[in-house]
């Protein structure tokens, strides 16, 4: 532990002599009984990037929200450039020059670019608002950082990367000199990940200082100058990214030596599941699957590699009966399916775990038995259209006592049970039944260590017993550590399969980045494992 | 200032905001009343007095809320699954047609027989009524408000055409009313000489098998389901559009009973004035009862005691009757924030 | 041919620009409300209660322009009262609105009662009479139906000039639009969501109650019960159909009132073959049409009937 020792002055090198931009003293901030941070206290110096690692759950955005005035902390003060900033107001924080590019992007779609540009940099009295002017510096800014993106476009009409550029426009325009990027890179392609870290060394260059939160330990190595690591909102570490290392970074973050899941070899069963040049319409925003074929094999987890939006919602929304294919066809056990439901990918078999658990997975103002029959109240737990309560009841206080979901009682509402314990229930809701087939979408996203190696757990164990698995997964690390094969998603197209080992990283990366070889895009793909 | 979830409110939090919600309204009443020029606890007694004072005036209530409790149990139901039905006046007057259609003398029925079928009937028309502004939200998202409110309008110049049309009395001296229901498509009097009629018991029974619905069967959890989270329960499996179209059924049919009530236990005919907004009112009932069927029993008869004591403290008072509607907007006003403030805690920082 | 001719009639235009006045202020108060993501059911008693209020002031001797103003104050505290449960208390648009429609109009008619106890038959006052614009107004058809009208229906077409440069030209009006697509870019920008959408809220109702008060002091000279009959919840149906945008909704608004008096002198033309219900039921229909036709292709806010709390994304 060399180095982290938090009493000791912070080993800083070059930028020993560069002011503090910003210093964060003592922030606390408790919601209900959690605390989400615990007096933490650092600071930023001019020019430097500060990269701000932990796990999801850690803290860290609270800590970004309180900085940025989104939310007030119960004790603490932020200073910028020497002076406290008021709290719970992210004009002030703007006006300090603070500027944040959020996880999730925060633009109207309904405008153009340098309409989001300049919102609220203007009085908001005048009776119009010089364009031209405004074009003209956007035009200048873009120029000089490289970040090119036409402002008369609707954001609507931008793709993932464009709406980033934006967003990171959006401070400059208002001269940002701290920029705080929330896990800049989650939706991101490598590609477009290595244009940004190039934009973030122009940035510093000009004197900018940036902190760059996330939980992916190599871009932290590749990026940033100094790391402050974040676990269970308090701050367990800080040094300088050239004197750690990845492993010790890993050990900070998560508190303990994870032992990556013990997997057993395979033994893999014949196809269950089949998807034949599937399509789907485009709904929205997401990205349709085109002609995707694969299959799903028995005692077998698939992984399912990809940036982000790339069609991994279409195939969740399929498989788990939610939309239908528009073209191709969908086989379970030989025989194809028709009239595709909810209820029909429950009856084929299908075992259920969305990607989130608040909005699909659960329904947060019932109480956990409601929640825990919501796939079987009208097969297992009604009679003649009347309700079973006593029997709902059981059911889940068995599904509470296996999959050690911690709750006051069955009648407790889903809203007050933690993200870990919601995606209990939810997975001892899906697995109860024994499922041949069971899809883990994002199965361990926003869990703590406990419930993540929990999660694997009994994803490992259904797949001894002979489920078939898909794993979709923004997490690689995640999809290396459980899948027995893997595919990458592109586009809304697959890659072939490969198996475990088979492919290097770097090469899953090309293909998550859309770069196929002809070879690759062979029909029929899904049969070569 | 920020909303937060508060944990399992106790007993005494709900019910602390809801009465709160009560004492507000009649303090908005209070100072309407000394607006007027009279006093708040005189006109107060008056209206309790014109309420629950005597005999007459308990069954005065009673016979009042009867249609109450229909409109109030459609609304409680549709608003259960968010299906957002402000209909209930529109569905009461087609109840009401189809009661003057049948009752008068066109089915040839003994009354065991005949009222059943009136009221089969009148459901049926009530719960297609419905049905139309449900389909057009699952299939082309059309706002159900606006297309309920809409209808309201649309069947009341409708009523209006068939009372100075095909349904108009010719002995009814040139007014716009129908003919009379035959006696054996009457509800009868539950006690001989007064108001209260065999409706009442109606609406109760209406009320326990609504609750039953809701509390014991699977449809009513697919109802609170879809009313609590469309998507996860569409999710889980829930047929959420065709959960709707049976709430709009259900919610639609039990409007139109109001109707039916009303004319074959009161009126004995249908006039354009049958309803002084039974089905507006009825959105008060419910949320005032939170939903709850059972509640809207309570609910009603509360609401049915402050119009009918508002009339007879208006008539000695001279404080206009509106008192009572604004008491009875005030409250669903104030009852709406008083589930807010039971659930969640005001931050202000 | 007959039923034709009325289009070419001076008359039926100066009624229909005249009809639809009172629906162009309040669309546009609803509008203003619905782009910064509140839907305002309260539009039916919010008229009411404008109509009301400025007939009394000027009932009560006050000028006119006195009149109007009140209205709109009277409208914009029930704006407040709205805009408090619904955007920082984020209760159910439907339900507050219903209830804010339900206890404006029946304070009215209180305060109507207790104003004038005794009357049997609501008294009038002088309404704005036509102002005619010289030289414009002399433009035949055209001229009478747009320059010979009362300074409060050209005051409504200015309403929509306003609205329209204020939503698309200003700093404010972008605002208000993104905070009815996405209430996070807004706050992300350091301006409050509550305070935009406050605003936002009450300055469209403060329109829908000129919009009210139009009947009261400018199309009829008095105070009936009822008199809204509906308009409002009209309004509703047009501003969907001129998918939120000021201009399209003026465009729908004159359409429906032409439709409008267009029946009315159908009505007179077949001399009582069709009952007259049918015809009064014609704007409520064609609203519900109007709803269903532009269900597919408008593009509503995002952010509609979404409440909002800081920080949330």
């Amino acid at each position: 532990m060399s180095g982290f020792n938090r009493d000791m002055p912070s080993p800083e090198e070059s930028f020993e002599n560069a002011p503090v931009v910003l210093r964060l003293s003592g922030v606390t901030k408790r919601f209900g009984s959690l605390t989400a941070n615990d007096a933490i206290s650092f600071s930023v110096r001019r020019g430097e990037i500060v990269a701000l690692l932990g796990e999801n759950g850690a803290g860290k955005t609270t800590l970004m929200n309180i900085l940025f005035g989104h939310y007030v902390a119960d004790e603490g003060t932020v200073e910028a450039f020497g002076k406290e900033l008021p709290a719970g107001d992210p004009r002030a924080a703007l006006n300090a020059g603070i500027g944040m590019v959020h996880q999730h992007f925060t633009l109207a779609e309904n405008m153009s670019v340098l309409e989001n540009i300049v919102l609220g940099t203007e009085s908001m009295w005048l009776i119009r608002f010089d364009h031209r002017a405004a074009r003209t510096r956007i035009g200048k800014l873009a120029n000089d950082f490289g970040l090119a993106v036409d402002p008369d476009k609707r954001v609507a009409a931008l793709s993932v990367g464009e709406r980033q550029r934006v967003e990171i426009l959006k401070a400059l325009y208002r001269d940002a000199r701290v920029l705080i990027l929330d896990e800049p890179t989650a939706v991101l392609t490598p590609n477009e990940t290595e244009a940004l870290f190039r934009t973030l060394k122009i940035l510093v260059a000009e004197g900018l200082s940036i902190i760059f939160i996330s939980h992916k330990l190599n871009e932290v190595m590749a990026v940033s100058d100094r790391v402050l690591v974040l676990r269970g909102g308090r701050l367990v570490g800080e040094s300088v990214t050239s004197r750690t290392t990845r492993a010790e970074l890993a050990q900070l973050m998560v508190g303990r030596e994870i032992p990556p899941p013990s997997v057993a070899p395979a033994t893999v069963g014949g196809p269950i599941l089949t998807f034949n040049e599937v399509s789907t319409a485009r709904t929205g925003t997401g990205t349709p699957l085109d002609k995707v074929s694969f299959s799903l094999n028995a005692g077998e987890i698939t992984g399912l590699a990809g940036v982000s939006g790339n069609g991994q919602a279409a195939l969740a929304a399929l498989l788990s009966g939610i939309e239908r294919p528009m073209s191709g066809s969908i086989t379970i056990g030989g025989k194809p399916v028709a009239n595709w439901s909810p209820q029909a990918a429950l009856s084929s078999g299908i075992g259920r775990i969305p990607e989130d658990r608040h909005a699909i997975g659960t329904i947060v103002d019932m109480s956990v038995t409601e929640n825990a029959i919501s796939e079987r109240y009208r097969t297992r737990f009604s009679r003649h259209g009347f309700l079973d309560w006593s029997a709902a009841r059981s059911f889940a206080e068995e599904i509470i006592r296996d999959y050690d979901v911690k709750c006051p009682s069955p009648e407790t509402r889903i809203r007050l049970l933690s993200g870990g314990n919601m995606q209990k229930l939810i997975l001892g809701r899906a697995l109860d039944s024994d499922p041949s087939i069971i899809l883990a979408n994002q199965p361990t996203r926003g869990l703590d260590v406990g419930a993540v190696s929990y999660v694997h757990q009994r994803l490992l164990q259904a797949r001894e017993r002979g489920a078939a698995i898909l794993l979709i997964s923004e997490d690689l690390d995640e999809i290396l550590a459980l899948a027995d094969r893997i595919v990458v998603i592109s586009k809304g197209r697959l890659s072939a399969p490969s198996a475990r080992g088979e492919r290097s990283v770097r090469e899953i990366g090309e293909l998550m980045a859309g770069h196929q070889d002809a070879a690759l895009e062979l029909a029929g793909a899904g049969n070569a494992a | 200032m920020r909303l937060e979830p508060k944990p399992q409110p106790s007993l005494a939090e709900t019910l602390f905001y809801p009465l709160g919600a009560i004492v507000a309204t009649f303090a908005v009443a209070a100072l309407l009343v000394l607006a007027a020029g009279a006093s708040p606890f005189s006109v107060f007694a008056l209206v309790a007095k014109g309420a629950a004072g005597s005999q007459f005036a308990l069954l005065e209530t009673l016979t009042r809320a009867t249609p109450l409790i229909f409109t109030g149990l459609a609304v409680a139901v549709a608003f259960r699954a968010r299906l957002w039905n402000i209909g209930a006046e529109a569905q009461l007057y087609i109840g009401a047609v189809v009661t003057i259609v049948l009752g008068t003398g066109a089915l040839p029925l003994p009354a065991p027989i005949l009222l059943p079928v009136i009221m089969l009937a009148v459901m049926a028309a009530g719960a297609l009524l419905l049905l139309g502004p449900a389909v057009l939200k699952t299939s082309f998202g059309v706002d159900e408000v606006v297309t309920t409110l809409l209808l309201n309008f649309i069947v009341l110049l409708f009523v209006s055409m068939l009372l100075e049309g095909v349904l108009k009395d010719p002995m009814g001296l040139g007014w716009p009313q129908s003919k009379r229901v035959i006696a054996d498509a009457q509800l009868p009097r539950l006690i001989t000489g007064k108001r209260l009629h065999f409706g009442f018991v109606i609406a109760i029974a209406a009320a326990v098998v609504t609750w039953v619905i809701m509390k014991k069967t699977a449809l009513g959890y697919e109802m609170r389901a879809v009313g609590h989270n469309p998507d996860a329960a569409r999710f889980a499996g829930i047929p959420v559009n065709r959960v709707l179209m049976k709430t709009a059924l259900l919610s639609g049919g039990l409007a139109a009973l109001a109707g039916f009530s009303e004319v074959a236990g009161l009126k004995g005919n249908l006039t354009l004035d049958l309803s002084p907004g039974f089905g507006y009112t009825g959105i008060v009932v419910a949320m005032l009862a939170l939903l709850n069927p059972l509640g809207v029993v309570a609910a009603a008869i509360f609401v049915a005691g402050i119009f009918v004591g508002a009339d007879a403290m208006s008539r000695s008072a001279g404080v206009p009757s509106y008192i009572a509607e604004v008491m009875v907007a005030t409250a669903l006003l104030t009852m709406v924030t008083a589930i807010m403030l039971t659930r969640y805690r005001i931050r202000w920082r | 041919m007959e039923a034709f001719d009325i289009l070419l009639q001076a008359s039926f235009w100066v009624a229909a620009i005249r009809i639809a006045s009172p629906l162009i202020f309040a669309t546009m108060g609803e509008l203003i409300c619905e782009r910064a993501g509140v839907l305002n059911l309260g539009i039916e008693g919010i008229m009411a209660a404008g109509a009301f209020a400025g007939w009394v002031t000027v009932y009560a001797g006050g000028n006119l322009w006195t009149g109007v103003i009140i209205a709109a104050l009277v409208g914009a505290m029930f704006g407040l009262l709205h805009g408090t449960l619904t955007v920082p208390f984020g209760l159910s648009q439907h339900v507050v609105g219903i209830g804010i429609t339900l206890l404006a109009t029946s304070l009215t008619y209180f305060t109507y009662r207790i104003t004038l106890p005794e009357v049997t038959s609501p008294p009038k006052i002088a309404p704005f009479q036509p102002l005619p614009i010289p030289l414009l107004s002399e433009i035949p058809v055209v001229g009478a139906a747009l320059f010979n009208q009362t300074p409060l229906t050209y005051l409504a077409f200015v309403t929509v000039a306003v609205v329209a440069w204020v939503l698309y030209r200003t700093p404010l009006g972008m605002a208000v639009r993104a905070a009815g697509e996405n209430p996070a870019a807004v706050e992300a920008q350091g301006i409050g969501v509550t305070s935009i959408r406050m605003g936002a809220v009450m300055v469209g109702s403060a329109l829908m109650a000129i919009g009210g008060a139009f009947l009261t002091m400018s199309a009829f000279n008095s105070f009936f019960f009822e008199m809204i009959n509906g308009r409002g919840w009209i309004c509703i149906a047009l501003v969907v159909f001129g998918s939120w945008r000021p201009g399209k909704a003026l465009l729908g608004a004159i359409l429906f009132a032409a439709f409008d008096a267009y029946q009315v002198r159908l009505q007179q033309l077949t001399g009582g073959v069709v009952p007259y219900q049918i015809f009064l039921m014609m704007p409520y229909a064609l609203s519900i049409l109007a709803l269903i036709a532009m269900s597919r292709r408008a593009s509503y806010p995002k952010a509609l009937m979404v409440p909002y709390q800081k920080g949330e994304r």
